[in-house]
């Protein structure tokens, strides 16, 4: 038997819907047997939320006032703690799981493979590696702990079923550091989806301009139901939040619509969007790369085609 | 002293576009323009700043890898670094391995700061400043776009994906770079011709107590999925027909 264990993203209450998509991945390993580990002040919201997620055999617990916040030095001590006896860590490619995992890895002397993109054995596994360019597939030796990080855009989100699995408490012994400490989150508010789970996208580039020019996709976005991403050089431009940089650096997304304005399609930007069901481009440049992997291209102004794609949209 | 460390890796230039070796046994590096890891030149850039602020008397700058490798430390001293170490091996170095290496270093170094960055473009990990603060046992603050150095503390603005998150960690410490940190500055001719003179190093990781291992075994390489051209509308309404058409929107 394989046993997985999948450290859970959350955010207090809920549980962060990338490890539906752990769950899915971990079930991929033959033979699998899945527990999902919560660690927070107060896990029982979130423990109950992944016990009814097809495919969990097991929920453990770990209560702790220092686990409020999600820090890697405070965590990963406590993960260590209960890993022992597991075949498999895993934790999603989020900024979450990228902090956190490594710090695991290291502390359980494992090696760790970065954005699982499919399973092939217990063993076996294929990854992106140079933005995208090539994908590899690796192996480790039987009998050697695994930690690794899902590609949440590569896998579909394990459904939630009527039955619960069993969750456990599990009481640890672990000197927690206080050499960290947070200190404030500034989250952009928003009502549109999440980047990451939403089912379209549409993301402008340097094209915009400016911060004001960009909010033109605002009311697009409201139209379509779709959450808004940028291109690192908007991101960088100061016209969209860091969190919204779409790419090899920023998120990773799989939508079933993605629509790109103003967006050249540089490699580094194409890696976040192979995924995307559909991908729709507007440039006024016919030469822009991004025509090369788009399934509907526009030559146009965006600053003319969006305002009139919101009309017709209606 | 007050010195800090920053991890330069030699990748395959950001804007060649990598292609798989028909054989599957790698990627084509011959003849490719080989350059300082984007995120390890920011590393940089935030020691000098650091340095030139009068927080830090020294900055040394250390790389993993082959002989070639003397080249990117070599930019790295003309961009500003006082001095470089050079671990020298053609073994596969894994993100576990480097971190090892550069614990071993720190022991030697003791610096109040390593800076590496978040990711290597090549193998696109991610891993190795978090292991290496694991095996430190001191704190890592990942994915920096901000960094203030205080009195033993550093308070860094970190890019996630809720947002951009502040902590408060003490020194000595690990952080690692993202994009917009800084903009790294362009190199001089006649720093250049400096850096010549400036100390390199060059060890072996046995004489840091570590053996590099391959854990990790690639076994074939291939290229993505290629997705298909599509087809090119002439207008805003002929493509919201063809997005209704297929069901993507009402
Ligand atoms: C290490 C590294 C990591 C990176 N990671 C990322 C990443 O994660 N994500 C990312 O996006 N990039 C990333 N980049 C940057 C990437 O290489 C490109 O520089 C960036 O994606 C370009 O953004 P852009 O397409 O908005 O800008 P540009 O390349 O400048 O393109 C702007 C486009 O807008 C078009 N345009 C201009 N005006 C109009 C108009 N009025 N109407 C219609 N079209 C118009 C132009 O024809 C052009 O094609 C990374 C780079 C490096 C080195
Ligand atoms: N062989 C190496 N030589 C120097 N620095 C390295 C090496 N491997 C990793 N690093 C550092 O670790 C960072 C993250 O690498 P990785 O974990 O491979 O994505 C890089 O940006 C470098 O700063």
């Amino acid at each position: 038997m394989n046993k997985i264990l999948i450290v859970a993203e959350h955010d207090g209450s809920r549980l962060n819907p990338a490890i539906a998509k752990c769950v899915r991945c971990a079930r991929d390993i033959p033979d699998a047997n899945v527990t999902v580990l919560v660690l927070a002040a107060d896990p029982a919201a979130v423990a109950a939320e992944a016990a009814t997620i097809n495919g969990v055999d097991a929920v453990v617990t770990v209560a702790n006032p220092a686990n409020a916040q999600a820090l890697a030095a405070t965590l990963a001590p406590q993960v260590a703690a209960v890993a022992s006896g597991y075949s498999h860590v895993f934790g999603p490619s989020t900024t979450f799981g990228k902090d956190l995992m490594p710090r695991i890895a290291a502390l359980l002397g494992a090696p760790q493979l970065s954005d699982v993109m499919a399973v092939e054995s217990a063993t076996r596994f294929r990854r992106p590696i140079y933005a995208g360019n090539a994908i590899v597939t690796v192996e480790v030796a039987a009998g050697t702990q695994l930690v690794a990080t899902v590609r949440v855009a590569s896998f579909e989100a394990a459904a939630r079923g009527n039955a619960t699995a069993p969750i456990t408490a599990a009481s640890l012994d672990v000197v927690l550091p206080s050499h960290t400490r947070f200190v404030s989150l500034s989250a952009a508010r928003s009502d549109r989806p999440d980047l990451q789970t939403a089912n379209r996208v549409i993301s402008g580039g340097r094209a915009f301009g400016s911060a004001d020019n960009f909010k033109i996709l605002d009311g697009l976005a409201t139209k379509l139901g779709a959450a808004v991403g940028a291109s690192r050089a908007a991101v960088d431009a100061g016209y969209a939040a860091s969190d919204m940089q779409v790419g090899q650096t920023g998120k990773i997304i799989a939508p079933e619509l993605y629509m790109a304005f103003g967006i050249s399609g540089a490699i580094q930007h194409l890696t976040g969007i192979k995924d995307a069901r559909t991908i729709v481009a507007v440039n006024k440049d016919a030469e822009a790369p991004i025509f090369e992997i788009a399934d509907y291209g526009l030559v146009g102004d965006v600053f003319q085609i969006i305002p009139e794609l919101e009309r017709l949209i209606g | 002293m007050n010195r800090i460390l920053v991890a330069i890796k030699r990748v395959v230039d950001y804007n060649v576009r990598v292609r798989v070796k028909p054989d599957g046994t790698g990627v084509v590096t011959d003849g490719v323009k080989m350059s300082i890891n984007p995120f390890d030149e920011i590393a940089l850039e935030e020691a000098l700043r650091i340095k030139e602020k009068g927080q830090a008397q020294e900055v040394v700058v250390v790389t993993i890898g082959p002989a070639d490798c003397q080249q990117q430390l070599r930019t790295a001293l003309a961009m500003g670094a006082d001095r470089a170490l050079h671990v020298q091996t053609d073994a596969v170095i894994e993100p576990l391995t480097a971190a090892r290496i550069f614990k071993s270093l720190i022991d030697r170094e003791q610096p109040m700061l390593a800076i590496l960055g978040k990711q290597a473009i090549d193998d696109d990990c991610n891993q190795t400043g978090q292991m290496l603060s694991a095996l430190w046992g001191r704190p890592q603050a990942t994915f920096a776009s901000k960094v203030e150095i205080g009195d033993g503390v550093a308070t860094v603005t970190r890019e996630i994906d809720a947002g951009l998150e502040t902590l408060e960690i003490d020194l000595p410490a690990v952080i690692t770079t993202d994009l917009r940190l800084n903009e790294p500055r362009y190199v001089k001719l006649p720093d250049i011709m400096k850096a010549k003179k400036k100390p390199l190093d060059v060890l072996e990781p046995a004489a840091l107590g570590v053996t590099p291992s391959e854990q990790l075994k690639a076994i074939r390489y291939e290229p993505p999925p290629q997705r298909s051209k599509g087809v090119m509308v002439k207008d805003a309404q002929e493509l919201v027909a063809a997005l209704r058409s297929k069901g993507l929107i009402q």
